[in-house]
């Protein structure tokens, strides 16, 4: 329940909700589902991947998840400490092409799907396993990606200033 | 859809197309058989990362895991599984993070 605590006040956060929100207002929406992932699909998830340094692709919102794997992934993200505006959700469920697309682009077959700069993490099995071993904060940490990092930057910055 | 998939059938492709020397499949659907986890020991994991590991689980079971649900796993080599054994008198065995005691929750697919 420990964990619970942590990942309701991360993700009550509002700043947390932004990208999502805005994401889900992207519109990947086109009229036919390819089989094959087109042009205009691909654009469309290299925007997305590079839309922040850390970006997940999930079934719901990180304020409601719609599937264990996805709420246990934005939890340790949560945990982790990532900064709100280092990151991005984008709900599959919003978008039947994205949600089949970004299986074909990552060569990947489930969802969530997390990526940082724009570079292929994994899904939940491995997002869990670098969370309990460390490789995920010692990752995050070097792409500076941590909310206290950032603070600390900007603490830095108005010294300076 | 082809034949149904089972925690059989799975342990029976991953014993045979990673030469998988031990296999612990779990149903996490609650019934439904739609939903699976596993813990693989495989000699192939060998001198890969963990992302190389689950790229090649999901490529040996590609059709399955395109007619299930959702698949999780765990991949050991041969030592390590040997290594966690010694040291935990047992094994943690397939993981079930994300799940609710054991069983998927939310929407399929």
């Amino acid at each position: 329940m420990f964990a619970r605590t942590i990942l309701s006040r991360q993700l009550l956060r509002p700043a947390f909700a932004a990208p999502v929100a805005t994401a889900a207002r992207t519109s990947f929406l086109t009229s036919i589902q390819a089989r094959f992932l087109s042009d205009q699909t691909r654009q469309a998830i290299d925007k997305a991947v590079s839309s922040a340094p850390v970006v997940l692709f999930m079934k719901g919102t990180p304020e409601t998840p719609q599937c264990g794997f996805s709420r246990a992934s934005i939890q340790v993200l949560g945990m982790q400490g990532v900064d709100p505006a280092k990151f991005a959700a984008f709900n599959v469920l919003e978008d039947n092409e994205l949600r089949q697309g970004i299986k074909e682009y990552s060569d990947w077959p489930t969802i969530p799907q997390l990526y940082i700069d724009k570079e292929f993490v994994g899904g939940c099995d491995i997002i869990i396993s670098m969370h309990q071993s460390g490789e995920l904060a010692k990752l995050l940490e070097e792409k500076k990606v941590l909310a206290a990092e950032a603070e600390a930057a900007e603490e830095e910055q108005a010294k300076k200033e | 859809m082809a034949q149904s998939i089972t925690e059989d059938s799975i342990r029976a492709a991953l014993a045979d197309r990673l030469k998988a020397s031990h296999v612990e499949v779990q149903d996490m659907s609650g019934g439904c058989g739609q939903a699976f986890t596993s813990l693989i020991v495989s000699p192939e994991f060998a001198g890969k990362n963990s992302l190389k590991r689950h790229r090649l689980v999901n490529a040996a079971l590609k059709d399955e895991i395109a007619q299930i649900h959702a698949w999780s796993a765990r991949c050991q080599t041969p030592e390590e599984y040997e290594k966690e054994r010694a040291a935990t008198g047992g094994n943690d065995g397939p993981p079930l993070d994300g799940t609710a005691g054991g069983e998927v929750t939310g929407v399929s697919q």
